[in-house]
């Protein structure tokens, strides 16, 4: 294998190497152990939002039992798990936790562009969360506006939190964006400028692209969330009147006039359609590569692949209003929006169709992380074509606000990103931490993750449909849905507490592998990938040793005909590349 | 939305032209041997903080251009009734073109390695935006004084927001220059050190002075 | 292998519970079919392609799952195999969206003919304005609204004052003739939704928004609030009667104009005082209440208050439910009172009666009790003194044995399950927290210390 000399490349990266534990795991400028503090952190919130969704799940399956729950923190807790989970688990795990620990070992590099920065950005983002969690135990509680933060209501009489609750909620927001801004020009930057001599742009694991074009959308619209953050703000504590109009809440005039709550709606919209792409892209691209591994086959179509990518980027900034078709904008966006939204189901439809053909002819490994990847195509086929519903400006009319949205929008973004997350851990957990985890009880995570969340969500696009509404606190009795409607509820509440329940074997897990598992092989899928190719295992500080690699092919040299192995690593040369045997004659 | 938009189809355009100069003609399955310029982006291997920066500029951008956006909307309302600005404004852009100036001298002498002129181009440079940042605080103190409030209308509002907003990025930009200003005053760091950080805040206050021309042509028409 | 037969069953099992599925669309009541067969296409293209996808996925799974010796193929990609799927799709989604443009396109555009109402959100009520006899609305301004004036009438304005103001959750609307919604907000985001009409739209402070429909079926619709409006958003209920025309108009004209409001005299408290002997047996002659006769407290509660209860008494709102031994001697009762006219009367007179403080029955953690009133306080106010804004009447001071028994029934459904009581079913639903015994007490024990 060729190197190049480590001081030809990489005289801008600074570099620390770390002497004292303080240095190495905790003020660490390290982007793998930036990525696992990011990483633990996002979790350890996104427990807590699963513990919310538990608490919502309850009041919904059994609204006559828990006297714990009442109207002011169920509202609560759909806006706090909303956020955390939308925000400060999924945003911050895969560009964060994935983009750190992925972006410079993909691409052989040593470390990113700007390790400093890069710990800035974690500790900014700790401070957020700490910020977020403060805001649950201040005098009103956290804000239960909605995690749309929607004014009037956000900052009116009648809604919880809305003092200390929502100024720590946009105060926490504009830190987030602050720590995203960060560690987003770092990512940017490494993959143009650090890549190791060989990694051309097209050379990059689909991984690296989902990240790559995920964070370029979110350094463009996390602005917007902090345009209308700021501007909300001031509406609160100056009392201008940017979204404010003229009201009478509570039977008292607060002394707006003239604003316009629907602008606030465009410009949080206009962060909020990208957002779904700053979480779908990466998972997107992570489990190109997990599939194509497994599967012992190139990603098929990645040229295609790549500009999917790039098209749904794009497309995601001129779609936004398909979120308030019933808003009472300018009714006739509907057209406009209704049409960009269901182009956009078309390089969507090609990616489905390139996973589903790269298994085609394969050879396929049902290993734990193949399996959720397969999981993943399953959820986000489902998924995606309900969007197919609600996009279509017509059918959104009865389905808007009601469990039918939120079915699909879990499906889609909820479900299939986090069996992504969990493929994507499982595959590169004996990279990060030298150890196996247990295979069997991985499998048992999978099928009760995997099938107890359709359980969950299947049936509650036709509460949707019978039109129940969402954010309901409870029915009561009504004219227009039977009776059943609340056994089902029930059950879903069931299979939700069932799948919350089980990931505590994704925990066992983890823990008994760190413990007592098995040593790992340093490249134990056979992966062609670089971060599989370091010459410490798990790789240490600078990742490369002496010498960074150089790379001679794409991500994806599978089972090539005339070579003895099913896998050719980027970093072997033409020349270097194992004595071909002809591989049919072995039959 | 469509300064917004606009704003976006520029970054998004530029960006696309790059990546399809890249990836149009690749076929990547070909292990070829490929070109040594191939793995770094459009300005060289060691200009990182040049693409961090530009970087950090379109996020800036998108920033203002989504201000702008959700001031056209606002305008559009009832209740809008357009202020008259300061005449002091126009002082202050006057120093901070006489700043960006003085600046891109000091940058040219940077690069024609005439050490000397650094110390007063950095002064000179300094002074005059931290008079503008000044210059924009009486603004706002004269407007107070005749009764224009940030809560007068939403003109003023979006008045006091945007030269705020770039205020705060002015004196972002000032802390840049002082770490630059320190080493040529205390004569540490190299020349290549000092010519990159007069360069990179070079781009940065031409590119906030582009800004505040908007913000500043946007108010006055409006 | 699992994998792939689990695949196949979920296909499988999909398709079976869509088909035999209970929970769905209801049955339609407006004129907009077109939403239903829109979706219907949808459904056939989205479930054409779940179906043909994920057979293939498992296919793949079992024939090209791992086999020793196995290789896979090698493929990077196929342009014709690419371009034919991209075509594909995209006359799908061609074939998806076309109805969809056609039938918003009759959404934006409103019939001439349509007749206008005008449905008025506020936390967490529905109130209505029809345009009356002269077909105009008249002007109406958020700054101008009050207890007196509550949809923020322009009295000036002419073309106000025969407007029809209906102040209750209950809308009636002629059966197949298309209606324009007029929708307005006086405070924050509210929808105005209709499950059987298929059409939702926004109500926005500040702006006024309209969706219109043709109702095509006689019966009583459920109408719901779908934007989140707060911690009563659930319910904020109401309900659209659909009836013949004849039905309508009989209806609408009992309802009052602006200038009707506007001239009707107050109540006679000097009449009510001879009328309030009656009441004066259980409620004591000072109204200050007498628990061993069942007669709350009534000196202090708002009149407004005062005048509902006794017209959902004579309404049959109230006391009608079998379990409700002693609200069904208040129905015999408020049968003296023979009109509108005499219970403005003796409203007035309770109103100039003395509010004295009465002794406290009932005892509980108090400090429980405060964590417990945050709920309560956004509607009754933190001093538990009601918001007329919010049609919540006053509860401090008191009779505490009758709230709580008010409590019990409000949980028990003895009292807000009349599908005319809204009021009632909002206090239901707000009280589900509450289940036991001892949470009533010590949220009555706060009650009583304010």
């Amino acid at each position: 294998m060729s190197y190049v000399a480590y001081a030809d490349r990489d005289h801008e990266q600074e570099h620390h190497d770390p002497d004292t534990f303080i240095t190495k795991y905790i003020w660490s400028q390290d982007h793998k152990v930036i990525a696992i503090q990011y990483g633990i952190t996002a979790i350890f919130v996104g427990l807590i939002a699963l513990g919310l969704s538990a608490m919502m799940r309850l009041q919904l399956g059994f609204p006559d039992e828990f006297s714990f729950i009442n109207p002011e923190n169920y509202y609560q807790f759909i806006t706090m798990h909303g956020m955390i989970m939308v925000i400060y688990l999924l945003t911050a795990l895969f560009l964060g936790g994935f983009g750190n620990y992925l972006i410079p070992l993909m691409c052989g590099s040593r470390d990113m562009v700007f390790p400093f920065m890069n710990m800035l950005s974690y500790w900014v983002y700790l401070l957020s969360v700490i910020v977020l969690i403060i805001s649950f135990f201040v005098p009103g509680g956290s804000t239960g506006a909605g995690w749309t933060l929607y004014p009037p209501q956000a900052i009116s009489p009648g809604t919880p939190g809305i003092d200390l609750g929502i100024l720590l909620m946009l105060g926490s927001l504009a830190l987030f964006i602050v720590a995203f801004t960060m560690g987003g020009l770092n990512y940017v930057t490494t993959v143009l400028q650090a890549r190791c001599k060989g990694m051309t742009l097209m050379r990059m694991p689909l991984s690296v692209w989902g990240i790559f074009i995920a964070t370029i959308l979110g350094l463009l619209a996390f602005p917007a969330l902090l345009v209308s953050a700021i501007m909300m703000l001031f509406d609160k504590l100056l009392h201008t009147s940017f979204f404010m109009p003229a009201i009478s809440v509570m039977g008292m005039d607060p002394g707006y006039s003239g604003g316009s709550p629907i602008l606030f709606q465009h410009l949080f919209w206009f962060f909020g359609h990208p957002e779904v792409y700053i979480v779908a892209l990466p998972a997107f691209g992570i489990v190109s590569d997990l599939i194509s591994t497994h599967a012992r086959k190139n990603i098929f179509g990645y040229r295609m692949m790549i500009w999917a990518i790039i098209m749904i980027g794009g497309l995601s900034f001129i779609v936004w209003a398909h979120h308030m078709y019933v808003s009472g904008m300018n009714p006739y966006f509907g057209f406009f929006f209704a049409t960009t939204t269901l182009i956009i189901a078309v390089p969507t439809a090609i990616k489905v169709y390139n996973w589903v053909l790269t298994l085609w002819e394969g050879n396929i490994h049902l290993r734990v992380p193949m399996l959720f990847s397969i999981g993943f195509i399953f959820t986000f086929i489902h998924g995606g074509l309900t969007g197919l519903f609600l996009g279509n400006v017509t059918i959104d009319l009865p389905l808007s606000d009601t469990y039918f949205v939120v079915a699909h929008f879990h499906m889609v973004m909820g479900v299939s990103p986090v069996l992504v997350v969990f493929g994507a851990i499982y595959h590169w957990w004996p990279k990060i931490t030298g150890r196996m985890y247990n295979e069997t009880l991985g499998k048992w995570h999978f099928w009760m993750t995997f099938l107890g969340t359709y359980a969950i969500y299947l049936p509650m696009h036709y509460l949707g449909f019978a039109g129940v509404p969402r954010r309901y606190f409870a029915m009561g009795n009504t004219d227009f849905l039977p009776d059943s409607a609340q056994d089902l509820n029930a059950a879903i509440t069931m299979s939700a507490l069932f799948v919350a329940a089980t990931q505590i074997l994704f925990f066992v897990n983890m823990i008994w592998s760190l413990k007592k598992g098995p040593k790992s092989d340093p490249n134990p899928w056979d992966a062609t990938t670089l971060e599989w190719q370091t010459p410490d295992h798990p790789p240490k500080h600078g990742n490369w040793g002496h010498e960074l690699p150089e790379v001679h092919r794409w991500a994806y040299d599978y089972s090539v005909p005339g070579y003895a192995d099913d896998f050719i690593p980027q970093n072997v040369s033409a020349d270097e590349a194992p004595a071909g045997r002809d591989h049919e004659g072995e039959h | 939305m469509t300064i917004a938009l606009g704003f976006l189809a520029i970054i998004l355009a530029t960006l696309l032209g790059w990546l399809l100069k890249q990836t149009f003609n690749a076929e990547p399955w070909e292990a070829a041997v490929v070109s040594d310029t191939a793995h770094y982006g459009p300005f060289g291997a060691d200009r990182s903080k040049l693409i961090a920066l530009l970087g950090l500029m379109a996020v800036v951008s998108s920033f203002f251009a989504l201000i702008l956006s959700a001031y056209a909307l606002r305008m559009e309302l009832g209740d809008w009734v357009p202020m008259t600005e300061p005449q002091l404004l126009w002082t202050n852009t006057v120093m901070l073109i006489v700043a960006s100036g003085a600046l891109q001298w000091t940058r040219n002498a940077a690069v024609n390695d005439q050490q000397g002129r650094l110390r007063p181009g950095l002064l000179i440079t300094g002074v005059l935006t931290l008079g503008f940042v000044l210059g924009q605080f009486i603004a706002w103190q004269q407007l107070q004084n005749s009764g224009q409030f940030i809560t007068s209308n939403p003109a003023n509002g979006f008045f006091y927001f945007l030269t705020g907003a770039h205020a705060v990025h002015i004196l972002g930009g000032l802390y840049v220059w002082a770490r630059a200003t320190l080493k040529v005053v205390l004569g540490t760091g190299d020349a290549t050190t000092t010519r990159r950080s007069i360069e990179l805040c070079t781009i940065y206050w031409h590119f906030l002075l582009l800004v505040w021309l908007v913000l500043f042509g946007l108010l006055l028409s409006t | 292998m699992p994998l792939a037969v689990v695949l196949i069953l979920l296909v499988i099992g999909s398709l079976v519970f869509h088909i035999l599925s209970p929970w769905f669309f209801t049955e339609l009541a407006s004129n907009w079919s077109m939403v239903d067969v829109t979706m219907n296409i949808t459904f056939y293209v989205t479930g054409f392609v779940f179906v043909t996808v994920n057979l293939f996925l498992a296919y793949c799974v079992i024939k090209f799952r791992h086999k020793k010796g196995a290789r896979a193929a090698y493929e990077p990609e196929n342009k014709r195999l690419e371009l034919w799927l991209t075509g594909i799709t995209a006359a799908g989604v061609a074939l998806m969206l076309t109805p969809g443009l056609f039938v918003w396109g009759k959404f934006v555009d409103v019939p001439a003919d349509a007749h206008i109402v005008e449905a008025v959100g506020q936390q967490w009520h529905w109130t209505f304005r029809y345009p009356g006899r002269d077909g105009k609305m008249g002007e109406v301004d958020a700054e101008r609204i009050t207890m007196e004036n509550p949809f923020g009438m322009d009295p000036e304005d002419p073309n106000g004052q025969d407007d029809i103001l209906v102040y209750s959750p209950e809308v009636h609307i002629p059966v197949d003739r298309p209606v324009k919604f007029q929708l307005r907000s006086k405070d924050v985001l509210h929808d105005f939704a209709v499950a059987e009409f298929r059409v939702k739209m926004d109500l926005v402070p500040g702006m006024n928004t309209f969706m219109w429909l043709t109702p095509t079926r006689i019966d009583r619709f459920d109408l719901l609030c779908e934007e989140l409006c707060g911690i009563g958003h659930h319910t904020m209920r109401g309900a659209v009667v659909v009836e013949d025309q004849a039905d309508f108009d009989t209806w609408l004209a009992k309802q009052p104009t602006f200038r009707e409001l506007n001239a009707k005299p107050a109540g006679n408290a000097t009449v009510g005082a001879a009328q309030y002997a009656v009441c004066a047996a259980c409620h004591g002659s000072e109204g200050e209440g007498n628990a061993t006769m069942n007669g709350p407290k009534l000196a202090g509660q708002g009149d407004w208050y005062l005048k509902r209860q006794i017209m959902s008494y004579k309404n049959g709102l109230r006391g009608a439910h079998e379990d409700d031994v002693i609200g069904r001697a208040m129905v015999g009762m408020v049968a003296t009172l023979a009109n509108e006219a005499a219970v403005d009367n003796v409203v007035a007179h309770i109103g100039t009666l003395p509010d004295n403080e009465i002794a406290a029955t009932i005892d509980g953690d108090v400090g429980h009790g405060k964590k417990l009133y945050a709920v309560c306080a956004y509607c009754h106010g933190g001093d538990g003194m009601g918001r007329q804004a919010l049609n919540a009447p006053r509860i401090a001071g008191s009779s505490d044995w009758y709230l709580a028994r008010q409590l019990q029934y409000f949980r028990d459904g003895v009292r807000g399950t009349h599908p005319q009581d809204f009021y009632g079913f909002q206090m239901g639903l707000m009280g589900q927290s509450l289940r036991d015994e001892q949470s009533v007490n010590d949220i009555i024990a706060y009650i009583n210390t304010l």
